[in-house]
């Protein structure tokens, strides 16, 4: 048992465990203290001086790294406190391109909610030393503004503690620390593995995804062009906060409607690729099981991951599935086996992907994910560039009516949603492997050994009489901690999946950024998996092997899972990538 | 290309002798400072990779520091004194005296590198104000007129 400590705050009492920090403390008291470098349990520094409080000490503390301690009196509102905040935005805003009216965050901005809730009259108060930075935006998915930068250090904390990675940190000193990738290095030719999880920590503007809006507006506006449009599982989960939705409600219909009437040709879905990599995957799995193939088999749906293991892990990558990405496949079956039935030309469909990813830009950009001289898949928008495009053209979209994926790649089970929360691909997978090995009907469906938002999952699963012992790990820092302990040879699995992003695809870098407030809170992780969770077990069919539209097109065009036509189109190959490039 | 190697034997050895040490960047830094003469971007992959921290860490941690110098300096290390007792007595133009003779600005190499030039802190000799040191040997008492001489007497050796 904890030992309980008492302190006062703002005049409340409140009894804490020892060893809460002041703002936490203060959090359960109902007492709102306002923060900018504060990122709970990922970059907890003081370093903006925003959440200062007068504990009776000689100055006044930073409540994010001040202990609580038995007896105290904390004050967190004196006109004195009030100025000393006030003061700090306004010397921030000395340095601070202040271009808030085409901002990609206004109104999703850390700072400028701060400055209009602690009445900040005069951006211009102050006149610091205005650096004039190059925008970064080499890098096919994250753009960074260094002079929107307010040097919080929550995109460097997030990228090396979290993600293991550790491609920008702060560089020189005073008015000319900049975060930056070390010798001027564009983040393209680091190591950075695009998964965006600095973009949707970020608490203003300086970082933000590669807008390829433009060019879907083009082909959307192109009469030769057939455009064919999919979203991925976790985008139905999140797409509604971007119009006043609460977290966790799933707008699937919605969502679809709003595609047809931007313009798509086809609304297509990338649930329906899901299904359609478990029939690959799980017939791969098996192989390797019975043949004696390389093991632990690890998935290879998550590009993010994907360039960390080519560059930090290229030991592992026969270890990979050798199976495209879902929306991937989806791209390659588009402008194959459905350019041939709908008797289109290849060339003249765009595949465009809605992924919560910022990492799918790169992924696409891959040149052995294609056929023909075609890529599979044409341009990848995040959910936060479709909620834009959708209030581009003015749709209400509250107000849409739900509406159906088109047929011959509409169709998923509830295997194919949750393949957007950490773990969902592994319990997909598990569904059909249980039963084409078995050849028993699979009872219970649910796995929950493999559900849940911790980083590393362990669980030994029966199949037909033998122990199949399995693990997922969702962020990459902690794909590497069960990395090596497989390489150490303490640990043996016979599959892993691995997300690149803290709870899967739910909380991918391409998804609506929530302020670090809210995530004070709540668990964006969790209550995104719900939506899919939910869908899942909405759906009349929950396993991959039972969409009949992926039945249909084995029986017409790719004969059996893991046959020569399906090797051709569906799978793919990995490259060891150096840490950095000239 | 033999003596790059042995300084690299050398940087390992050191970082050999601090690996798995907490905060054994500082003092692996300092040592290659010390080996190459400054901390080149070779250099720092060398510790990174060495030490199993990432190049954004050295970098950072190199760029805070003024003692950390990215490029080769020169030959000969002209640091001039700009402390409080320094600076009353005149340094400044001692130091302009010597960007005017050498033909860099403050913080340069000359492009035949045996001359940098640099502006320092208090180097604790006040009673000699204004003061300059080239690489270690203490020169005081200074006015801007004895800076060719001196600078005359390090191009005439060797």
């Amino acid at each position: 048992m904890e030992k309980m400590i008492s302190l006062t705050i703002d005049g409340v009492q409140v009894q804490v465990p020892n060893g809460t920090t002041v703002l936490e403390a203060a959090r359960q008291a109902g007492v709102h203290i306002p923060t900018l470098c504060f990122l709970k349990g990922i970059n907890e520094i003081g370093a903006c001086r925003m959440c200062v409080v007068d504990s009776g000490a000689r100055a006044l503390q930073a409540a994010c790294v001040l202990p609580a301690s038995d007896g105290m009196v904390v004050k967190t509102n004196t006109p004195a406190i009030k100025e000393y905040r006030k003061n700090i935005l306004e010397l921030t805003l000395s340095t601070h391109e202040k271009k808030c009216l085409s901002c990609i965050r206004s109104q999703n901005c850390e700072l400028q909610k701060l400055c209009l809730e602690l009445g900040v009259e005069d951006g211009d108060k102050y006149e610091g030393v205005k650096n004039s930075y190059t925008i970064d935006d080499v890098s096919p998915s994250i753009v960074r503004d260094n002079n929107k930068c307010v040097l919080c250090r929550r995109c460097v904390s997030v990228c090396a503690n979290v993600q293991n990675v550790g491609v920008i940190g702060p560089v020189n000193r005073g008015f000319k620390t900049a975060i930056e990738s070390p010798w001027g290095l564009k983040l393209a030719q680091m190591s950075c593995i695009n998964c965006g999880q600095c973009i949707v920590n970020c608490p203003v503007g300086a970082l933000y995804e590669k807008d390829d809006t433009r060019e879907v507006w083009d082909l959307l506006a192109d009469p030769d062009k057939h455009v064919v449009i999919q979203p991925a599982p976790a985008v139905r989960a999140a797409l509604g906060e971007e119009f006043g939705y609460p977290m966790g409600t799933s707008v699937t219909g919605k969502m679809v409607t709003a595609m047809k009437r931007l313009g798509f040709d086809r609304v297509f879905d990338t649930d329906f690729g899901a299904d359609l990599t478990i029939m690959e995957e799980a017939n791969e799995l098996v192989e390797r099981i019975s043949n004696g193939g390389k093991l632990p088999m690890i998935t290879s749906c998550s590009p993010g991951w994907i360039k960390f293991a080519e560059t930090y892990y290229p030991d592992f990558l026969d270890n990979l599935s050798s199976c495209k990405s879902p929306h991937e496949m989806t791209g390659a079956m588009i402008k194959t086996y459905y350019a041939k039935k709908a008797g289109i030309d290849p060339s003249k469909i765009a595949v465009v992907s809605v992924m919560p990813c910022t990492a799918k830009k790169f992924e696409a950009k891959r040149p052995e994910l294609g056929h023909d001289g075609l890529a599979d898949v044409d341009v990848v928008i995040t959910t936060r560039e479709l909620a834009r495009m959708i209030k581009e053209a003015g749709i209400n979209f509250c107000a849409l009516p739900d509406g159906d994926f088109d047929s011959m790649m509409g169709e998923s089970t509830g295997a194919g949603v949750i393949f957007g929360a950490t773990g969902g691909v592994m319990e997909a997978a598990l569904r059909t492997a249980y039963e084409t090995i078995t050849g028993e009907k699979l009872q219970d469906v649910e796995f929950h050994q493999v559900r849940g938002v911790e980083g590393i999952k362990e669980a030994t699963i029966q199949i037909g009489g033998s122990d199949v012992s399995v693990a997922v790990a969702s962020g990459t820092g902690n794909a590497s901690k069960l990395l090596d302990s497989v390489r150490a040879g303490e640990k043996n699995y016979a599959f892993i999946e691995i997300m690149a992003c803290p709870g899967g695809c739910v909380n991918g870098g391409g998804q609506p950024i929530v302020s670090s407030t809210v995530k004070m809170d709540c668990d964006i992780r969790v209550e995104r998996a719900k939506a899919l969770y939910g869908e899942d077990r909405a759906k009349e069919l929950r396993k991959s092997h039972d969409n009949s539209e992926v039945k249909v097109l084995y029986d017409e065009f790719l004969e059996k899972p893991g046959s020569h036509v399906a090797h051709e189109l569906l799978h793919t190959h990995y490259q060891k990538r150096p840490m950095y490039t000239e | 290309m033999d003596q790059s190697k042995e300084k690299f034997a050398q940087l390992q050895e050191l970082i050999d002798s601090h690996r798995n040490q907490p905060g054994a960047l500082m003092p692996v830094l300092q040592g290659a400072q010390g080996i190459f003469g400054c901390v080149s971007e070779d250099v720092q992959k060398f510790i990174a990779e060495g030490l199993g921290v990432t190049l954004s860490e050295v970098y950072g941690v190199a760029t805070f520091y003024a003692q950390f110098s990215l490029h080769p300096k020169g030959e000969y290390l002209i640091s001039v004194c700009l402390g409080t007792a320094c600076y009353v007595k005149g340094s400044q133009s001692v130091l302009d005296k010597l960007s005017e003779v050498l033909e860099i600005p403050v913080g340069g190499t000359t492009p035949d590198g045996r001359f940098t030039l640099e502006a320092t802190r208090c180097l604790g000799a006040c009673g000699l104000a204004p003061v300059m040191m080239i690489n270690g040997e203490v020169y005081g008492r200074l006015t801007p007129d004895a800076v060719p001489g001196i600078i005359a007497k390090y191009k005439a050796k060797d």
